[in-house]
């Protein structure tokens, strides 16, 4: 009986009680959705575009993240070192074109899977080569003073994120919807060969996803990194995105968003109210314990096409 | 001229269906395991013992088991690390619990644990494919290792929050704990990884084996032969974490002697699944192959600089070897996805025109 | 003809089969018969309903109305799995066969409804797993010769011709000792040779082991040659039903199809 009503009963009252720090709780767990959703975007980008599960999504966030801390705290001033990055990304883009994907045009799904793996990898080893594994604080001027709004203590940086999450997203809907480019992107997403055969250069459509894919991956990757330091945990946090996936759909970016949200408020909440009941840290799995609940009720996700087998 | 079968009749399909129908194959395995059982507790010293070759055959065992899973049945897992976990703890319980349990017994029982936590992380696999179920086996990973570092349950409310095998003897050796020899160890290690690689040979031949590979091949059409993928499905899972179960059960007993939960990480998760890709998914050969390969990686990173005349700092020697597994992987993906099993196999077509190919 | 072909009871009898993705139908109120032992076609242009009528039948899509009746067991849905054990074996449009397997293994495939023995058996391979194994494969080579492929026993059916494959489909789904064997196009795609060969096999199956078979075909020649009945979908609606002569006559279904051919 205890516990039940510690279950089902206590954390409820908690909620009510405290309406203010419950706001703060969903608050926080939004703007941290925000971010899943941010890694989340990538995926959905080259899904759509190439069909490929990109597991180096998050690598390639804490990639960039790794390359504009490295160059700025080399001296390089933010608005080139972001300009830098954004170029390294781009090239990233190209060489996992031409040594990737095109010898792997053809092969089934899980053997592309295999190969992201691969690079995610290749991505993380190189990065901390290259720049070192230390922590690194990132701060790109971003204004970062808390405030309070109806009695809820929030912090600046937080709305910001919130902010430029929404534009991206506005705009790469924008992009997809109104662009030449756009367009070919969702003929390709539809049908690589038939995209091929009314002239659409596949190659080129190839690079150009995964570089705004490696952009967006820069932008996530500069919120985490404002927020939590450059460092090789971020590619583990990048993973929540997965989660965020499979409650949203592959292919749909607003199912990114949602998903990206229902995650964050959900592990938040359930951290908060019923975490200490079962020893705390549920953060570390919670996530995917929901998606996994999630895809026995609804495998194609929030907003993906409903999957009808023929034979 | 060296491996041929001509001349090697067969008249009976027993004889066909023989693991090494070729005799050059059967006196190859003979002498690999005269070498695995009299040659190397011989002439192998401690180091060798204890750094390569017994982690060495237990990830091969961890190997076998995603093998079955991913290589034969299709079901991509990234929850190595988690099922290995299950036959780790689960040992550490029964052999304290019942301190008279024959070892042999104890590992076999941390398997079949391990096997029913693999069917209940296996449902999903019913309704989804692919990526999808590699991020839902994600979940059993994440959820197994924090379970076992916050239910004090499972280490005996042990302060330091660690297992440690405790001391038990076989024939009248010790074979785990501090005064178990690494002869002792290596071999009871051994006896167990090879019968259990035969046993799964065994099952890959027979018609559960194939059910599995119909499921991956095409599961539709399976379905519509009569597998039930249900069964296929939840048998591979069951059997594989068996094996990755009894994996992390050596882990700790035969190998390590002591472990946290961090020791099965999705670190460990991704190497096995490297060995398995980089030694051939489908082949049990493989795993072995692929084992030893990734075990030994690490060493010749370690070793080759110093050996060059130049010191590597230990973090960027780390960071390297993550980047050449990387590069490892995308390599054996794009020109060999079967793996240096394949390329055996390649070898050994060549060899039965040699040195007279035409 | 007929007379002679000992044709029996009827097998298989679907009632009234109506069925539709969404919004769209496939199939509305179709019912047809197939009698034991006898060769059935089903033909129809394009998009007319067959193969959504064989995945019905072997239960791979569940159709909104109507009833199936086969072996004297009524029923409307049926999980694939099922309606192998109950005797209904299939082949497919695009080869659907395991292609990382050999032609042996794939045909063994065949016979995994008829193997009993648990893993444990398996595991050790001694006893009754083991004899079980060689029985069915004595049962497989048999098929093997039957269907002159001995020579590609053991390779991997990837690698194969497509003639080839399209037999060794043939093989897994006779393997199982079916009472009705379904064909989905068993010669799309296929030279003439090919395809004589094919027919052949369907002949001989339907002759040695009395197994009624229901066929998807293109080929207006060979449907007439095969088939003892011939059952005509257009849109998704049955236009015409009965022995090969009769259903070339028809004024329908030389308006709907065969018209369109000579035109």
């Amino acid at each position: 009986m205890e516990v039940l009503n510690a279950i089902f009963v206590l954390p409820f009252v908690d909620m009510f009680s405290e309406p203010i720090f419950f706001a703060e709780v969903v608050v926080g767990g939004l703007l941290t959705g925000v971010m899943y959703s941010l890694v989340a975007l990538g995926f959905v980008l080259i899904f759509k575009a190439s069909g490929v599960f990109n597991f180096a999504q998050g690598a390639m966030v804490l990639f960039a993240a790794l390359t504009l801390v490295g160059l700025m705290e080399k001296g390089v001033p933010v608005w080139l070192a972001l300009i830098i990055a954004a170029g390294v990304m781009v090239i990233v883009a190209v060489i996992i074109e031409k040594l990737v994907l095109r010898p792997l045009v053809n092969q089934p799904d899980i053997i592309l899977f295999m190969a992201t793996i691969g690079i995610t990898f290749f991505l993380e080893g190189f990065g901390e080569t290259v720049w070192g594994s230390d922590i690194h604080r990132l701060d790109v001027g971003i204004p970062d003073a808390p405030f309070e709004i109806g009695g809820m203590l929030l912090n600046e940086f937080d709305i910001w994120a919130a902010a430029i999450g929404a534009a991206m997203v506005g705009g790469l809907a924008l992009f997809f919807r109104y662009t030449v480019i756009g367009r070919a992107l969702r003929a390709v997403a539809d049908d690589h060969q038939a995209a091929l055969s009314v002239g659409i250069p596949l190659k080129t459509i190839w690079i150009v996803v995964w570089s705004v894919a490696g952009f967006v991956g820069l932008v996530a990757g500069i919120m985490w990194g404002t927020k939590s330091g450059v460092q090789f945990s971020l590619s583990l946090i990048a993973l929540k995105a997965l989660p965020v996936l499979i409650l949203g759909g592959f292919t749909s970016i607003p199912g990114a968003i949602v998903g990206g949200l229902i995650i964050g408020v959900g592990e938040k909440v359930a951290e908060i109210y019923w975490g200490p009941l079962i020893g705390g840290a549920i953060e570390n799995w919670f996530a995917y314990m929901l998606a996994l609940v999630f895809l026995l009720f609804r495998p194609q996700g929030l907003f993906g096409e409903k999957i009808i087998e023929r034979v | 001229m060296l491996y041929r079968e001509s001349g090697q009749y067969k008249t009976n399909y027993a004889d066909d269906q023989a693991i090494f129908p070729l005799k050059q194959d059967r006196w190859l395995m003979a002498i690999a395991l005269v070498v695995a059982f009299v040659v190397i507790p011989l002439t192998s010293s401690e180091y060798m013992l204890q750094a390569v070759i017994i982690p060495f055959l237990i990830f091969a065992l961890a190997a076998i088991g995603l093998n079955l899973l991913a290589g034969y049945c299709g079901q991509i897992s990234l929850g190595t690390g988690g099922f290995m976990a299950v036959g780790a703890y689960a040992a550490y319980k029964l052999a304290t619990s019942f301190p008279d349990l024959n070892m042999i017994v104890v590992f076999l029982l941390s398997g079949v644990v391990a096997a029913f936590v693999g069917i209940m992380f296996g449902i999903p696999s019913l309704r989804i494919k692919g990526f999808y179920l590699a991020v839902a086996t994600l979940a059993a990973q994440f959820f197994l290792q924090w379970l076992f570092n916050k239910v004090a349950w499972f280490y005996n409310y042990n302060p330091s929050g660690t297992i440690t095998a405790p001391p038990r003897e076989m024939f009248g050796f010790m074979i785990t704990g501090p005064a178990a020899t690494a002869e002792a160890r290596y071999m009871i290690t051994l006896v167990v990884v090879v019968v259990l690689a035969l046993v799964a040979k065994n099952l890959t031949r027979g018609h559960i084996g194939r059910s599995w590979m119909a499921i991956r091949d095409m599961d539709i059409a399976a379905e519509i032969i009569g597998i039930r993928p249900l069964h296929a499905k939840l048998s591979a899972f069951a059997i594989s974490s068996f094996y990755c179960g009894v994996a992390g059960a050596l882990f700790v007993f035969t190998w390590l002697g002591s472990v946290e939960t961090e020791a099965f990480a999705i670190t460990v998760s991704f190497q096995v699944l490297f060995m398995v890709i980089i030694g051939g998914l489908g082949s049990i050969l493989g795993s072995f192959i692929g084992a030893a390969f990734i075990t030994a990686v690490p060493i010749l990173l370690t070793n080759a600089p110093q050996f060059f005349g130049f010191n590597m700092p230990i973090d960027l020697q780390k960071h390297f070897e993550v980047m050449i597994f990387g590069v490892l992987i995308i390599f054996f993906v794009i020109v060999e996805p079967h793996g240096l099993a394949r390329l055996w196999q390649i070898a050994k077509e060549k060899l039965r025109l040699w040195p007279f190919p035409y | 003809m007929t007379e002679t072909r000992n044709i029996g009871d009827t097998l298989l009898k679907v009632d009234n089969i109506s069925l539709s993705f969404g919004g769209v139908k496939a199939i509305t109120g179709v019912s047809l018969e197939i009698r034991e032992r006898e060769i059935c076609a089903i033909i129809g242009p394009n998009g007319a309903g067959k193969t959504s009528m064989l995945n019905v039948i072997n239960g791979f899509y569940h159709p909104q109305e109507g009833t199936i009746t086969f072996g004297g067991e009524v029923r409307r849905k049926m999980r694939p799995h099922l309606a192998a054990q109950g005797g209904i074996a299939r082949t497919f449009q695009n080869v659907a066969l395991f292609t990382g397997m050999s032609t042996l293994d794939n045909i063994m495939t065949g016979r995994n409804l008829k193997m009993k023995r648990n893993f444990l058996w398996q595991a050790i391979n001694i006893g009754p797993a083991r004899k079980e194994e060689l029985e069915h494969r004595e049962f497989v080579e048999r098929i093997i010769d039957f269907l002159e492929i001995e020579a590609i026993r053991k390779t991997p059916v990837g690698r194969l011709p497509y003639g080839l494959q399209k037999r060794v489909e043939l093989g897994r789904a006779l393997a199982a000792e079916p009472k009705l064997l379904l064909l989905d196009e068993p010669m799309a795609g296929m030279n003439v040779e090919e395809k004589e060969d094919m027919c052949r096999f369907i002949l001989d199956t339907n002759d040695e082991f009395g197994t009624t078979i229901g066929l998807i075909e293109h080929d207006m020649g060979v449907v007439m040659d095969l088939s003892d009945h011939v059952v005509v979908l257009d849109h998704g609606e049955k236009i015409a039903d009965g022995v090969p002569d009769v259903v070339r006559a028809d004024q329908n279904v030389i308006d709907a199809y065969l018209g369109v051919a000579h035109e």
